[in-house]
């Protein structure tokens, strides 16, 4: 074999480099001073009321109940009280510590046990033949439209029936059912995405579907899960409302139900709220630094020409 | 070492009448590298997957090696495919790429790193074996779809256009690389194009294929010189031939004032089902251009390609039936002007003469 490397050398086609300078320019509009002003003001304005709940969760108690938040700065005070306070169990009248670790507890099932089987189901409603296949995926699609909060008393019933009301399992059961078809139509419509040559191809290598499944298309499909992964998190870390239907009894409640005890139901307490907002906060924000280092574009580039 | 049959094999897709496929029955030798072409939509795709296992086979059988591998999955048919748009692995290296089949069988490691670095110099690819495919150019991910498949060492190659996404100088030095690594490699190859240049140039033996129906199987000089019908003589050679139908009478092909002589029998066949007409069929570079004479056919000039070395011109002539195109190639000091009257008289020897009626060749 003759060499074509002198030929090949540079990948970059003509159409790219057209589409590079259409990018460009582009940029070169977007990236005028007064759109970056405008942007700036924008974010400004956009992060205003988390600040001062930020700033609010370091006041004491007295300057809360008195004045606004932007009185500190002409009259700096600043206190960690608020933080001990909903730390410890006894002051805050809510066991916040203890409720934060049912979040977590409560939330990571929730997100794996659909993710896990809405990817399987999603692979096979792509790629399987199956009788049945489109019916179901249309019984599937429908399910979308029931709303939760028609499903929570039957639900709760049926959790009574299985002796499994007061328990974590009512939780994970509920948020699972609850993302998964939402789930299964997202991830299907991504696996769909995927070359249909590139399955054949791991046929003809010799692999089976479950080969296929996890050596091919799961490396492929991180934006799709890392995306659910992040909705799917904050959707339950967030949730009250299955939480105070399923999980309200003090022993496994989460943060969000104990929170809302702050003010709610004792009322004395609302001064303790934004410091424990941000005990709330940490752990979302935490996943999504962690996880958005996997939403990569053009993950599928050079797999296929066209 | 393999021969690859197909016995009357079909393929019809759920909700069309008509099979892709109809009744394939194809021979094809060990070591032979074979060509289905034909225009897109003929089924030449769909017989290759059948093979592959990737489209199923309503009638009849394929046989690899004289074992029916009707009804077998792809994995258990010990063949490797190229596809059209390479389908490389993504997120894997050219290594993993090329690896993975063998890892997926347990071979030891030792001979995958073996088998993949003989593949690699064999194609070139050594330097490039850690990269991932988007960072290679379209030539580069052609070669490793290659060497993807050369690495397995299978029964049979199958290669669905591989060339058809390369630009057109790297086309032709690939296709020369394919033939040679082919040969080098003695591996049985079912190669599909739609290009008959690739056909004609690559392949052992070419079989032509329209409207999932087999049109003829036979080696690429035997196609271009005694094609079976219409359709094949239309469909081998560029530029095409030049086909007309015309009338028919007791000792030839009337082209307005030029007959063309045919011999008794040709006559004879035609007139079966003709309707009193022949197709008569010559190629461009089969024509003569003469001076000015009432037994050849004058062809105004419509478009003149020079091509270098000769020159094909185009043009029409007013027959009886209507204005019909003509293409005739020439020498380039010949080479007439655009709007002038040329004359052309085909050459006796290189006639090809079908029945009007069947299209079946005389």
């Amino acid at each position: 074999m003759t060499t074509a490397a002198p030929l090949t050398t540079t990948p970059v086609s003509k159409a790219e480099t057209k589409k590079l300078s259409a990018a460009a320019t582009a940029k070169a509009k977007l990236s005028s001073p007064w759109a970056s002003l405008a942007a700036v003001v924008l974010a400004v304005i956009w992060t205003i009321p988390t600040f001062g709940l930020l700033i609010t969760s370091f006041r004491t108690t007295e300057d809360i109940r008195r004045t606004g938040w932007w009185t500190t700065f002409t009259n700096p005070l600043f206190t960690l009280d608020n933080y001990k306070a909903v730390l410890d169990p006894e002051q805050a009248g809510a066991n916040l510590p203890d409720s934060f670790l049912n979040s977590l507890v409560m939330t990571i099932p929730s997100v794996l046990i659909p993710l896990c089987l809405a990817s399987l189901a999603a692979y096979a409603f792509a790629w399987m033949n199956f009788p049945g296949k489109n019916f179901l995926f249309i019984a599937i699609f429908a399910l979308q439209i029931v709303p939760l909060q028609v499903t929570l008393l039957p639900l709760l019933q049926l959790f009574v029936s299985w002796d499994i009301d007061g328990t974590f399992w009512t939780v994970w059961l509920s948020h699972s059912t609850f993302a998964l078809p939402l789930a299964i139509y997202l991830l299907h419509n991504f696996i769909k995405e995927v070359p249909s040559s590139l399955i054949e191809a791991a046929r003809i290598d010799g692999a089976g579907h479950v080969s296929i499944f996890f050596r091919v298309l799961l490396p492929l499909l991180t934006p799709a899960l890392a995306a659910f992964g992040i909705f799917q998190f904050l959707w339950v870390w967030n949730d009250l409302l299955v939480s105070l239907t399923f999980a309200g009894s003090p022993a496994i409640s989460p943060l969000t139900v104990q929170l809302s005890n702050l003010t709610g139901t004792r009322g004395t307490a609302w001064y303790l709220l934004s410091a424990g907002a941000f005990v709330s906060i940490i752990v979302p924000v935490t996943v999504f630094l962690l996880l958005q280092r996997y939403f990569v574009r053009g993950l599928l580039a050079g797999s296929v020409k066209g | 070492m393999a021969t690859v049959t197909y016995d009357k094999a079909s393929r019809i897709y759920p909700g069309s009448e008509r099979p892709a496929v109809n009744e394939l029955n194809l021979e094809i030798g060990d070591v032979e590298f074979l060509v289905l072409v034909g225009p897109s939509g003929c089924g030449k795709s769909t017989s290759l997957r059948m093979l592959a296992g990737l489209e199923d086979v309503d009638r009849g059988r394929i046989l690899i090696n004289e074992k029916d591998v009707t009804h077998l999955p792809p994995k258990s048919r010990d063949i490797a495919m190229v596809f059209q748009n390479y389908a490389l692995y993504p997120h894997m290296t050219v290594y993993e790429n090329m690896a993975f089949a063998l890892k997926l069988r347990k071979t030891p490691k030792s001979e995958i790193d073996r088998a993949v670095k003989e593949a690699a110099a064999l194609l070139q690819l050594e330097e490039y074996l850690s990269r991932k495919p988007k960072a290679l150019s379209g030539g580069q991910r052609q070669r490793v779809a290659m060497g993807r498949a050369i690495v397995r060492q299978p029964q049979v190659f199958l290669m669905d256009e591989p060339l058809s996404n390369l630009d057109a100088k790297l086309r032709v030095q690939t296709r020369s690389q394919i033939a040679s690594l082919q040969a080098k490699l003695g591996v049985t190859t079912v190669y599909v194009t739609h290009d008959q240049v690739e056909a004609m140039t690559m392949g052992h033996r070419v079989a032509v294929m329209l409207d999932g129906v087999l049109q003829q199987v036979d080696t690429p000089r035997a196609l271009y010189d005694t094609p079976g019908n219409v359709f094949v003589a239309g469909f081998m050679g560029s530029p095409a031939m030049n086909i007309k139908t015309v009338p028919l009478n007791e000792t030839g092909a009337h082209f307005g004032a030029l007959n063309i002589p045919l011999t008794r029998e040709q006559v004879a066949a035609a007139r079966e089902g003709g309707d009193g007409k022949v197709t008569v069929g010559f190629r461009p570079e089969a024509a003569d251009v003469v001076g000015e004479s009432a037994d050849a056919l004058p062809i105004v000039v419509d478009l003149v390609e020079d091509l270098g070395s000769d020159a094909n011109v185009y043009g029409h002539a007013d027959l009886p039936g209507g204005s019909e195109r003509f293409v005739v190639r020439t020498e380039r000091r010949n080479m007439p002007h655009m709007g002038e009257t040329v004359y052309i008289r085909p050459q006796t020897t290189a006639l090809h003469v079908f029945n009007a009626g069947s299209g079946i060749r005389i």
